[in-house]
């Protein structure tokens, strides 16, 4: 059974891996791709992302649910670029502030594929990440206080009950007879209900917490291990190699186009 | 192992309040005692229980007087001695897995990774959880999530466990399965118990001390469970515990029915996905039908569907009897058509509360539905809930038995012909109990029929004519 902090993150080699280290990729990909502007190296480490898709272990139809949204955004920061991007070489249409030139289509090819290139490996990487094991690494390989990890995560679990809670409230409402008018002034108190509830609910697990000995004085202990292997050490190997081959080709043949230059 | 407590002199104030939670309190508990501890709502029974788990927090958080010791040293360094199960089962599950969770104690206490994972397993069987570590704690329901929390306590193996009102947010099996894992877990350890309970037969058998405390401070009574029946029983029937031999009173109820108000065909009922398919069943004015059934089996969601609140996913209600010019589906009406019709008291009174004032909170449907004279109708309904005094309080800060009553009267206000009620009487104490069970029959008698959602087979004695039992839920959720 799957729920959104018990995720199915499946048997593959991917799923073992340390969050900490997927963390780690997406992060060496994005920052790779993000300081530059061409489409070569965009589309080279996007090549290299789809070659390794059918190893993530993550099913078409998942993968497909998954991505649809980033999939759309970039269409979207692509169609953006290309009506209202900078305008160079030859203008095809000019209509009020829409400009379809050379320039903006070369630049709308390159967003799209960049933001592809970014978003994909972070989501797939994402959705095989179960926040248990993200809460150990942080804690146990990084070394981020445990007070704020746990807690965190403890919080997390209070989401479904506020997504409930809110659902009552909206019923509650109609049942109060004060449900026909002023949409927004009721939503503003249902807010300011759920608001109410969820600092209740907060304080009450807070308690049930230090009541279980957490943020007690004393040494912590782990009982479920995080540590660092050779899966983690490969993951990121490949990200480098990936962010290195994209750079070093589009540098190459002269199309690498660093933001800040 | 099993751990001592001794009170001398012990108040606690909570910052900003101006009078004592608790004052003046001696009191010793011998280690491996059993212990109930009663006492009037306000007595400080669970503020004396987190005191002594070491929760109540530092100076910021109150004021205290007097000394309050665990095996001889204080209550707020003993953390990890002491164990504490609370009310609500929701919020006392921390992490997503059932392991994870049991392991969380220990690993706060800072118990050597093989040694957590043999005391869960151990912790797990003790309270009759045969489940795999892996599996999701939201999957739960509320008997297990109790048994959970009392494992992941056991887990720590604390010298004294604290319960407060373990039971009160569970059905009637889910009360057995926890007063059971308890029953089983302080036979093996030994470890000193302190349950704070309304419902005192769940417990009666399994205790060998009682302990009464008194409003304002100080021990009103001391003794085995005999001689507090014999000496104390009906004064604390009286103050709202619910005593053995002491049942509150039942309302006498003149069996007049009248019309049909509301009858449904072939219903199906869910949130997207169905739970029941093909209920029948009518409500005629002056009646009152029982609902039960397992958790889950779509109890509440009937209410919500006939009350006009969630669309039926198939089949008819048919609220003729009630619709005097409107269509004959509650779902198609308007919120303040709604309300003169039929009033929905949910199982959370806070889900309803829209108001800043007790008054206020009843004055909301007076004006939505626009009466003239809106203190005419709202007075005399403070009066009979007993809320009068009341009526400038924020309605979050009062009792769990105050949020009922003003939950039922907010209802109330628009006189509405049908009322559907979601465990009006849950987690009650005697005392609210007759009040409501009396305000119940009375406006049946009045011509009023009630729809009551309940595990209460005390109030269905009481008030109920017929019964619906809600068959086993067609597909159970994955939620």
């Amino acid at each position: 059974m799957t729920t959104l902090l018990t995720p199915d993150v499946g048997t593959r080699a991917v799923a073992r891996i340390n969050p900490v280290a997927k963390l780690a990729a997406a992060a060496i990909l994005g920052v790779t791709l993000v300081i530059s502007l061409d489409w070569v190296s965009a589309v080279i480490a996007l090549g290299c992302e789809l070659v390794l898709l059918p190893f993530a272990g993550v099913g078409a139809r998942r993968l497909l649910v998954r991505t649809t949204p980033v999939l759309v955004a970039a269409m979207l920061a692509g169609l953006t670029i290309l009506l209202y991007g900078r305008a160079s070489g030859d203008v095809h249409l000019q209509w009020l502030f829409v400009t379809i030139s050379d320039g903006s289509i070369s630049l709308a090819i390159a967003t799209t594929l960049r933001v592809l290139a970014i978003a994909l490996p972070a989501v797939i990487l994402f959705i095989t990440v179960d926040p248990t094991a993200l809460a150990d690494g942080l804690s146990q390989v990084l070394h981020l206080p445990s007070r704020f990890v746990i807690g965190a995560l403890g919080g997390m679990r209070l989401v479904g009950l506020f997504v409930e809670d809110w659902r009552s409230l909206e019923l509650a409402r109609r049942a109060r007879g004060i449900a026909d008018r002023g949409r927004l002034r009721r939503f503003a108190g249902q807010a300011f209900a759920l608001l109410v509830l969820s600092i209740r609910r907060g304080s009450m697990l807070a308690t049930a917490m230090e009541a279980r000995g957490f943020g007690a004085a004393g040494q912590r202990t782990w009982a479920r291990e995080s540590r660092l292997g050779w899966q983690d050490a490969l993951l990121v190997t490949i990200a480098l190699v990936i962010a290195a081959i994209a750079v070093t080709v589009s540098v190459l043949v002269g199309s690498w186009a660093p933001v800040l230059a | 192992m099993t751990a001592a407590v001794e009170a001398k002199g012990w108040a606690w104030r909570h910052a900003g309040r101006s009078s004592w939670a608790v004052r003046g309190l001696d009191l010793r508990v011998e280690a491996g005692e059993r212990v109930l501890l009663l006492g009037a709502s306000g007595a400080g029974k669970s503020t004396l229980l987190r005191a002594l788990a070491g929760v109540l927090g530092g100076e910021d958080e109150g004021e205290s007087e007097g000394t309050l010791l665990i095996d001889g040293s204080a209550a707020e360094r003993a953390r990890g001695r002491v164990g504490l199960v609370l009310q609500d089962p929701e919020s006392q599950v921390v992490l997503a897995r059932v392991g994870d969770d049991v392991a969380f104690g220990c690993e706060n206490l800072g118990v050597p990774r093989n040694e957590i994972w043999r005391r869960v397993g151990a912790a797990l069987e003790a309270v009759g959880l045969d489940l795999p570590l892996n599996q999701p704690t939201s999957a739960l329901s509320g008997g297990q999530k109790q048994r959970l929390a009392l494992a992941g306590v056991l887990a720590m193996r604390p010298g004294l466990v604290l319960l407060d009102e373990p039971t009160a947010n569970l059905d009637p099996d889910g009360v057995i399965e926890v007063r059971d894992a308890v029953a089983d877990v302080t036979a093996a350890t030994g470890a000193t118990l302190i349950v704070v309970e309304h419902r005192v037969d769940i417990w009666w058998q399994l205790v060998d001390r009682v302990i009464v405390l008194e409003p304002g401070g100080g021990v009103l009574a001391d003794g085995t469970p005999g001689e507090i029946l014999a000496g104390q029983g009906a004064a604390l029937a009286a103050s709202g515990v619910w005593v053995p031999g002491h049942p509150p009173a039942l309302p006498a109820r003149n069996a007049r029915v009248g019309g049909t108000l509301l009858h449904i065909e072939q219903l199906a009922i869910g949130r997207g996905v169905p739970v029941q398919h093909d209920l029948e069943m009518s409500i005629a004015a002056g009646s009152c039908l029982a609902v039960s059934g397992a958790n889950g089996s779509g109890k509440s969601t009937l209410g919500l569907t006939i009350g006009g609140l969630l669309a039926p996913i198939a089949g008819v209600v048919d609220a003729a009897g009630l619709a005097t010019g409107l269509g004959h589906d509650p779902f198609r009406w308007k919120s303040r058509q709604l309300v003169t019709r039929i009033g929905s008291v949910f199982q959370d009174p806070e889900h309803q509360f829209v108001a800043p004032t007790v008054r206020a909170e009843l004055e909301v449907g007076a004006k939505a539905i626009g009466l003239p004279d809106v203190a005419a109708r709202v007075d005399p309904l403070l009066e009979r809930l007993r809320l009068t005094g009341l009526a400038d309080v924020n309605p979050f800060t009062l009792s769990g038995g105050e949020k009922r009553r003003l939950s039922v009267a907010t209802a109330l206000v628009t006189r509405p012909p049908l009322l559907i009620l979601d465990e009006p009487t849950f987690g009650q104490d005697c005392r609210t109990w007759a009040e409501l069970a009396a305000l119940f029959a009375e406006l049946l008698d009045g011509g009023s029929a009630i729809v009551a959602i309940t595990h209460d087979q005390l109030l269905v004695e009481a008030i109920a004519d017929s019964e619906l039992r809600m068959p086993v839920p067609t597909a159970v959720s994955a939620a």
